[in-house]
């Protein structure tokens, strides 16, 4: 297979090593959908040496908050943000996982507190790390972050 | 600091005791006996937004023997909620006129919001599918009672272990004890679920089977299978059937084994059980009183007193 080519960008956000097949999600979190008008390039299942396949997104004139980044971390633990200014990577940093998440996630259980007409914010606590598991502070329901619904 | 460790608590989920605390709450529950001081002047709210008259009533009785006061409401006289107010709103209120709550509510998560907006103690009596500590905890006390230990024991759960939410906790509860070594049977559509199984995961010897054999048990926990969860009425006839303890049954057990059960029990115990020296599911529910004491006790108390 031919290597591949993605355009480099000039000045955004790179966001490495995400699990194949997760760049969707992350572009949800972005929020990049139709009215979005900056440069976004999306490459998915690349040859990756750690991941054995990765997707990767890249974004113009971006730079991520913290929340956006705790989001990212949720679904593609292993992401790498990489900072361009000038087509250089002037910053590399990794996504930790968040201990608590508040408003992030939706519970999947109806009957949930959290569901109600009672407008609590949804809070999860990290449970457990491979693979990632969080339980709803309230209901107790256990969610598998690759199944979760983010509250966008 | 074991003072400060129950004083105020809150019970809302049996994943929040570990051992030293379930042993506490037994320990306590063994010795109290009904004092007219040790709760007088003390207000308890009982806030049922949904109706269970067997928990309310025992709740009360537990109070008033301490000769605490009781407030509160049950469903059908709940005018809050009609209104439209939120669960957070009733429960600040409340707090003003109360020095526990004890909130039973059809949601799930519904105790734990109680619990984070009330300053004093928050006792959950049941939050929808999810939690209800304070039956584990009699269901517990039952068990070391009749069986003189927990440690040990070889306890068999029977019926829908799928949507019972008595089982879960319950299983939660014996990872805390040591070499407890469970049964589960059940039909193969009401199996314990992954979530429960994985909490066992080595902590319980736990093993899964349909067959109704209870040779060997030294605690049959029964639950009743309801005719809601099959889509097909003859096939939940036939499970029905397959899963009742009637005294030919019985005798696959020890003499010094016990069986419980949550109430209210439909067909799954035949009435020609409860004679036998096993039947242990009324003593259970009365089994209640004492615990509910303990936990009022050391929630508005503390524990050295
Ligand atoms: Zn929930």
């Amino acid at each position: 297979m031919a290597e591949l080519k993605v355009s480099k960008v000039k000045r955004g956000t790179v966001i490495d090593h995400i699990r194949a097949g997760m760049a969707p999600a992350v572009l949800r979190i972005l929020g990049i959908d139709r009215g979005f008008s900056d440069v976004v390039v999306v490459a998915m299942n690349v040859k990756s040496s750690q991941l054995g396949s990765k997707d990767i997104v890249k974004v113009e004139n971006q730079i991520l908050d913290e929340e956006t980044l705790k989001k990212i971390s949720i679904i593609a633990p292993q992401a790498t943000i990489n900072i361009v200014k000038e087509f250089e990577i002037v910053e590399k940093r990794g996504v930790s996982l968040p201990k608590e998440l508040r408003g992030i996630l939706k519970c999947p259980n109806r009957n949930c507190i959290t569901n109600a007409a009672e407008k609590v914010e949804s809070f999860f606590v990290c449970k457990q790390e491979n693979p990632i598991e969080f339980r709803c502070h309230y209901c107790e329901e256990l969610v598998e972050a690759e199944r979760a619904e983010l509250i966008l | 600091m074991t003072d400060q460790h129950w004083k105020n608590r809150d019970v809302i989920s049996i994943h929040d005791f570990s051992r030293e605390d379930i042993e506490t709450v037994l320990h306590e529950a063994a010795g109290i006996v009904p004092n007219p001081d040790l709760l007088r002047g003390r207000v308890m709210a009982s806030l049922f937004f949904e109706p269970s008259t067997r928990t309310q009533l025992s709740f009360a009785s537990a109070c008033e023997r301490l000769v605490g006061q009781v407030i509160g409401f049950s469903s059908g006289e709940v005018s809050s909620k009609a209104k439209g107010e939120t669960l957070a709103d009733t429960i600040r209120m409340v707090e003003g006129y109360s020095d526990v709550i004890v909130v039973r509510h059809p949601l799930e998560g519904s105790a734990r919001l109680a619990a984070d907006t009330a300053d004093i103690p928050v006792i959950n009596a049941g939050d929808g599918a999810n939690q209800h500590p304070t039956q584990t905890l009699l269901d517990l006390f039952t068990m070391e009672k009749f069986s003189g230990k927990i440690d040990g024991l070889s306890v068999g759960m029977v019926g829908d272990l799928r949507y019972g939410r008595t089982v879960h906790s319950l299983a939660t509860a014996l990872t805390r004890f040591k070499r407890i070594k469970l049964r589960l049977i059940s039909p193969p559509t009401l199996r314990m679920p992954p979530s429960v199984l994985r909490e066992l995961e080595g902590k319980i010897e736990y093993a899964e089977q349909e067959e109704l054999d209870l040779t060997g048990l030294d605690v049959v926990y029964v639950t009743r299978i309801q005719k809601e969860r099959f889509p097909d009425i003859e096939e939940y006839e036939k499970v029905k059937g397959t899963y009742v303890i009637n005294a030919e049954v019985a005798q696959q057990l020890s003499p010094t084994a016990i069986i419980l059960h949550p109430l209210p029990r439909v067909d799954e115990i035949h009435p020609e059980v409860d004679a036998l020296p096993q039947a242990k599911y009324f003593e259970q529910a009365k089994a209640g009183i004492p615990v509910r004491m303990a936990l009022l006790k050391l929630l508005l108390l503390g524990e050295d007193r």
